[in-house]
């Protein structure tokens, strides 16, 4: 039974859904973007200017979404909200990705006692559960989107040193490199020059992965007051100001928790296809 | 068993004191100064006076590492100090809000269980079709969805639309039912995607179609050769669900008024109360390793290839 063939048809209709499906993604990054590159320019208010009299107004011509309690344009505010979600996430990721890549990388290729040490510190780290880790590392920064970013680098750093270690082990003995040695290379450019390129593509899929887990974090964190503060708009501090409103008018809810949805979704399934093209062994070891 | 048991219990030691030191010396190593917090929710002014004996009170001129053997020898004898903001002594205070916050993990563990797995089954025995399908899209749209949008979603439904579940509180099953189903839901698609690939992947060994071959029916074969084999890595998965699921009561509770851990810890990371952080912390690294553990001596338990390997049988 598990092993019966598809129709053709049935065939050729998934793989064509599966191509609409990661080009729509494509598109919905691409317009993220766009949005948080040239925000100012393109949205229609002003995110932060107040309007009393036009009060949680329903969608119109003006105002394509509606406007909030405070009558802020809700459009123009989520435009502003990509800016500080994307903008977030790419430097916590650079944070991660060079901690990473150094820590876990100078693990692996010098090994020893040194290799022993990091990795113990790295099981420290993981005995955490990510969100207490960045809860608590917000508690000795302060709060602030700064501290959010940094409080979430320093919150996965550890599962990406692994990972880099662990690639460099696999490849340590390789002939590649050991004829980059002999060859005359010194140990640092051997490691830049012929292990680097090697463990980026893992990564990048990795990276891709973890970006809509790391977007949900950053909103998560400032749902609960502890990142960026109101009136800055951001995605998650747009849902917690309009918690009052529940009962009287919960699209103000739905749109920003709508827009992040979207574009978790469209970074997991580009995440997805990079995974499948670049590194296929990946797919069992990710799942934090 | 009792000797696989015992090292891992063991193992425990040194990853509680690491953990403990990473919280103590990254506290202090910060850029506030506990004196000055002290101060500032005690309601004292900051007079240079008033600063300097608050920092003898709190042991603050100590060096750093007696300062962490006290605070470890304390919390060893669980005494965790003083909250600073309420001036009351800070275990007693998060152990009365724990329960709340451990049944509420503990139902969305449970909940995570009980509906992945069927629908993992269900997905790998209709591979390709539309169950299967059905299970992949929920998937797409379970780790994609932000989990407190997704609890206003609920309360939105059932709440202001239908008027069914009471959308704040804690009480009785009724209370429960949306803040677990919002903590749960990620995990839970991933555990059924999981399931189903394991499953699909036992299903292809010999034994299984050995078991075809002497005529067991598809239901036999799938419920004694196949889930006996394929739930394996859904235990491991559960260890890592944990922490999911302690991190989701932090967000969570605030939203449904749950009065859990989570709404005091977040409440003293925004004032800085050093003691309630440091406590919090800890407490919830206790937490996520020993039920690590359980899951550790589970899994070796159901495989025992497993036990037999760390007790050096071959």
């Amino acid at each position: 039974m598990s092993d019966m063939a598809l129709p053709m048809k049935a065939a050729r209709w998934r793989a064509w859904g599966g191509r609409t499906t990661v080009r729509l993604a494509f598109a919905i990054v691409l317009v993220l973007v766009f949005a948080a590159v040239f925000g100012p320019w393109i949205s229609p208010y002003d995110p932060n200017q107040v309007e009393l009299s036009d009060r949680l107004m329903s969608p119109d011509m003006a105002h394509w979404l509606g406007t909030d309690h405070l009558g802020r344009d809700i459009l123009s505010r989520l435009i502003a909200g990509t800016r500080v979600s994307l903008g977030s996430v790419a430097v916590a990721l650079a944070i991660i990705l060079a901690l990473g890549i150094t820590i876990g990388g100078a693990s692996g290729f010098i090994g020893g006692r040194i290799d022993q040490v990091i990795m113990r510190i790295t099981d420290v780290f993981l005995t955490f559960p990510t969100l207490v880790l960045a809860l608590f590392m917000i508690g000795m920064l302060g709060t602030g989107l700064v501290n959010v970013v940094i409080a979430i680098a320093l919150s996965h750093w550890a599962w990406y040193a692994r990972i880099v270690r662990g690639i460099v082990l696999s490849l340590r003995h390789r002939e590649f490199l050991m004829a980059a040695r002999l060859a005359g290379a010194s140990r640092t450019r051997s490691f830049v020059e012929h292990l680097l390129p090697a463990t980026l593509s893992q990564l990048l899929v990795l990276a891709t992965l973890d970006i809509g887990h790391m977007m949900l974090h950053v909103a998560g964190l400032s749902f609960l007051g502890l990142g960026v503060t109101a009136p800055t708009a951001e995605w998650g501090v747009m849902i917690s100001d309009a918690r009052q409103f529940v009962w009287t008018a919960p699209m103000l809810i739905f749109w920003p928790g709508f827009a992040l949805f979207i574009s978790v979704m469209a970074f997991n399934i580009l995440g997805d296809v990079l995974r499948d093209r670049l590194d296929p062994h990946l797919r069992a070891e990710h799942c934090h | 068993m009792a000797g696989f048991i015992l090292k891992r219990v063991l193992l425990l030691v040194p990853m509680l004191f690491g953990a403990s030191l990473v919280i103590f010396l990254l506290l202090r190593l910060g850029p506030s100064d506990p004196a000055m917090d002290y101060l500032r929710l005690s309601k004292v002014p900051p007079t240079p006076q008033a600063l300097e004996d608050a920092r003898q009170m709190l042991g603050l001129d100590q060096p750093i590492f007696v300062q962490y053997f006290d605070w470890l020898n304390n919390a060893l004898h669980l005494d965790f100090g003083v909250s600073f903001a309420t001036q009351r002594p800070v275990l007693p205070d998060l152990l009365h809000y724990l329960p709340a916050t451990l049944q509420l993990a503990g139902v969305a563990l449970a909940l995570t269980l009980v509906i992945s797995i069927p629908l993992g089954v269900w997905a790998a025995r209709y591979r390709e079709r539309w169950p299967d399908q059905a299970v992949r899209l929920l998937a797409f749209v379970g780790v994609s969805m932000p989990n407190f949008w997704l609890g206003f979603l609920l309360v939105l439904l059932f709440s202001v639309e239908l008027g069914w579940l009471p959308s704040m509180g804690r009480g009785g099953i009724s209370h429960i039912v949306m803040p677990a189903v919002a903590i749960s839901f990620m995990s839970l698609v991933i555990n059924a995607r999981l399931l189903r690939a394991s499953m699909l992947e036992v299903a292809g060994q010999r034994h299984v179609r050995y078991a075809r071959l002497r005529g067991l029916s598809e239901r036999k074969v799938e419920r004694s050769h196949i889930l006996r084999n394929a739930w394996l890595p859904i235990i491991t998965a559960i260890g890592m669900h944990i922490g999911e699921m302690l991190g989701g009561t932090l967000i969570i509770e605030s939203i449904f008024g749950w009065p859990g851990v989570g709404r005091y810890a977040v409440s003293a990371v925004l004032n800085r109360d050093y003691p309630v952080i440091q406590c919090f912390t800890l407490m919830m690294v206790v937490i996520f390793v020993v039920c690590n553990l359980i899951v550790d001596i589970v899994y070796a338990v159901a495989d025992p290839r497993i036990r037999l390997s760390s007790e050096g049988v071959k």
